[in-house]
């Protein structure tokens, strides 16, 4: 029977389920809930909950609890989730799995918290040295945030990769009905973990050498790209316009669709579910006769308006436009997003790519 | 079989620290001491950035962990949440401890995570080449404090050990130096001591070791030790700073 | 009866056991190891097998044994 729980409180106790048994954070508005909500409960189920001295401190624990094979996870947002980029990037080259929580706030430097999705960029790209990707998990409700962390560890195990899921804000904050899983353990039997023998010395556990990593990473990001793509698409099949978007702005394009399609006007929606690997897969079904492309998103300049572009150019015949409605520091209301689409339809809005 | 003296299996292997180099009678010690309190298959080292890089595989014959410029004492931590069976031991430079990770080092310390903290103190960030460290000493040449070091403008030497005693979830702090056959053995015992420590549950434990950097001050063995009996020791005294009170 | 060992190839030359050996038996040699340092040598009429030299060897060239 689903329950009425806070996005935040959701994300602590779905992480849980999914065999979460260390959490290190800090607080940072708007996800301090996640902390506090473990700090009560881990101890309840004989886990770990550890308030680190700061956001990078913290994901650098997860680097040793994770080499030792434990399912662990941090959250921050903002600037603090900047701090863990260098630590990101150890877990990257090191074949580490572990979980990464980002409740996006918007903006750069300290920003404010408002509901965004300002981070889309540096999250999908990795925002640390070297060349890595993470799975990005981006949900647009509570329910399926839980439904996502739910698979988070198993996908990290998979790749030996972080994984990172991407909330924002409001989704944070509010409160929805949700019904949990039941509690699941990770494996006793992976076979890289540092467990204090040495017996498996020779070359960090397995891991290539540093002249073999470049092969490895592309094998696993091209792996990653290949089977981990997850999208939902609405009305697309005969839309002469596709809006794409994910999280929030998703529910808003999806009403916009509903009343634009009410008036006789054949849009659709590709909401991405993972905003890394992005679902080029999802444009199979955008049709050949299709006239525009239009990201919505919660951004100030366009951000996920250039992912939208490369799946369009690669999936799409022909030079079709795209276009995109960058709300900064708003869920785009349904009404701006209908008066967006007149102007992208009249020619008055021109293409951005 | 107690006259003997037989390579330790952790250092087994040879290593790549400079000729004269401190790291490399700490390494052994710390070797002899671990597999006396019979961990020598039961403990991860966490690893800093600097001239302890030497010691990832094959050098250390046990688990290591390549941890981030500054950040061992984290990782270390993250170590021992998730097997509080095994020794979690981080192995810093003062450079990476106490410059780039004064924070994460302080903060472990603070918090009396299990583990232990052994710091190689050499008046240097040694692998980068022999730049200013917080520990450099008051007019010694760096590469970035060419006209010797000001410590009007730079701080003077930093003091960690002496902070960490004052901290209540620190079990045990000493400061040894491997600078004579009677400093290496008084230092034996304080690397015993900080590893009984942890293995007894009694909380954060550190020891910090003044070693010669003979490549980078350009001197010889001799001309080092003597250069830190004059100008480090009496600088930096020997000797235990916290007792341990066994709970 | 007791041996010291010397695993030549493990030297480096920095002469620490020399400047400590109480008994002045050790000395740098003339001879190269693989790794192109001269290694130590020891004068065995004067070595007592004390194992200073043990002790203070950063590179654990040295080993004691009982016989």
């Amino acid at each position: 029977m689903k329950e009425m729980w806070k996005g935040n409180h959701a994300i602590a106790e779905a992480a849980l389920r999914a065999g979460c048994k260390f959490y290190a954070g800090y607080p940072i508005t708007p996800q301090t809930e996640v902390g506090e909500y473990l700090s009560a409960r881990m101890p309840e189920l004989g886990r770990t909950f550890l308030q680190a001295e700061n956001e990078m401190s913290a994901a650098y624990m997860l680097f040793g609890a994770s080499a030792c094979g434990m399912r662990c996870m941090t959250s921050s947002s903002g600037p603090g989730f900047s701090l863990k980029q260098e630590a990101i990037s150890y877990l990257c080259t090191n074949f580490l799995p572990a979980l990464f929580v980002n409740v996006i706030r918007w903006g750069p430097g300290l920003g404010n918290l408002d509901s965004a999705q300002t981070d889309y960029l540096r999250d999908t790209r990795g925002g640390g040295n070297g060349d890595y990707r993470l799975v990005v998990l981006a949900p647009n409700s509570i329910q399926e945030t839980v439904d996502l962390l739910y698979d988070a560890y198993d996908i990290a195990e998979r790749y030996r990769n972080p994984v990172e899921l991407l909330s924002e804000a409001a989704l944070g904050q509010m409160m929805e009905p949700v019904e949990f899983p039941e509690f699941k353990e990770g494996p006793t039997d992976l076979d890289w973990v540092w467990d204090g023998t040495g017996d498996k010395n020779s070359y960090d556990h397995g891991r290539p050498t540093t002249a073999g990593k470049p092969a490895a990473f592309r094998k696993k990001i091209e792996t990653m790209r290949e089977n981990e793509q997850r999208w939902e698409n609405y009305k697309v099949q005969d839309a002469d316009y596709v809006f794409v978007s994910y999280g929030l702005p998703s529910r808003t394009t999806r009403t916009a669709v509903d009343k634009l399609r009410a008036e006789g006007e054949k849009v659709g929606l590709i909401r991405p579910i993972t905003a890394w690997p992005f679902p080029y897969k999802g444009f199979e079904e955008v049709p050949g006769t299709v006239k525009g492309m239009i990201s919505v998103e919660s951004t100030d300049s366009g951000q996920v308006i250039e992912d939208v572009a490369l799946a369009t150019k690669k999936m799409c015949a022909g030079n079709i436009p795209v276009y995109g409605l960058f709300s900064g520091q708003n869920i785009p209301t349904p009404v701006h997003i209908i008066e967006y689409f007149e102007k992208v339809k009249s020619g008055e809005e021109k293409e951005a790519f | 079989m107690a006259f003997e003296k037989r390579r330790p299996v952790l250092v087994e292997h040879t290593h790549t620290f400079c000729p004269g180099c401190g790291h490399g009678i700490f390494a052994r010690l710390l070797a002899e001491a671990i597999q006396e309190a019979g961990y020598e298959r039961k403990a991860i080292l966490s690893l800093g950035v600097g001239c302890c890089c030497n010691m990832n595989p094959p050098s250390w014959s046990g688990d290591v962990l390549q941890t981030a410029h500054g950040r061992a004492a984290s990782v270390a931590t993250g170590v021992k949440v998730a097997r509080p069976d095994l020794l979690s031991i981080s192995y810093q430079g003062d450079g990476d401890a106490y410059v780039i990770g004064l924070n994460e080092t302080l903060n472990a310390a603070y918090r009396g995570e299990n583990i232990c903290t052994f710091v190689i103190l050499n008046n240097n960030f040694a692998m980068t080449g022999g730049q200013m460290s917080w520990t450099t000493m008051p007019g010694q040449k760096t590469t970035t404090s060419p006209a010797g070091r000001d410590c009007k403008v730079t701080g003077m030497p930093i003091k960690v050990p002496e902070i960490m005693a004052t901290l209540p979830n620190v079990s045990y702090v000493a400061r040894g130096a491997v600078t004579s056959p009677k400093n290496i053995n008084q230092l034996k015992k304080y690397i015993k001591e900080a590893i009984s420590a942890q293995i007894n549950g009694e909380g954060y434990s550190f020891v910090e070791i003044v070693s010669p950097c003979p490549t980078n001050w350009a001197m010889n063995v001799k001309d080092s030790i003597k250069w830190i009996d004059d100008n480090v020791i009496p600088y930096y005294p020997l000797g235990v700073l916290k007792e341990r009170t066994g709970e | 009866m007791a041996t010291l060992h010397i695993d030549t190839d493990r030297c480096k030359s920095c002469g620490y056991c020399v400047i400590s050996c109480p008994q002045e038996a050790l000395a740098i040699s003339d001879s190269l190891n693989e790794n192109g340092y001269n290694y130590v040598e020891c004068d065995e009429s004067k070595c007592v097998k004390c194992g200073i030299c043990y002790t203070v060897c950063p590179d654990v060239v040295f080993e004691l044994t009982e016989d």
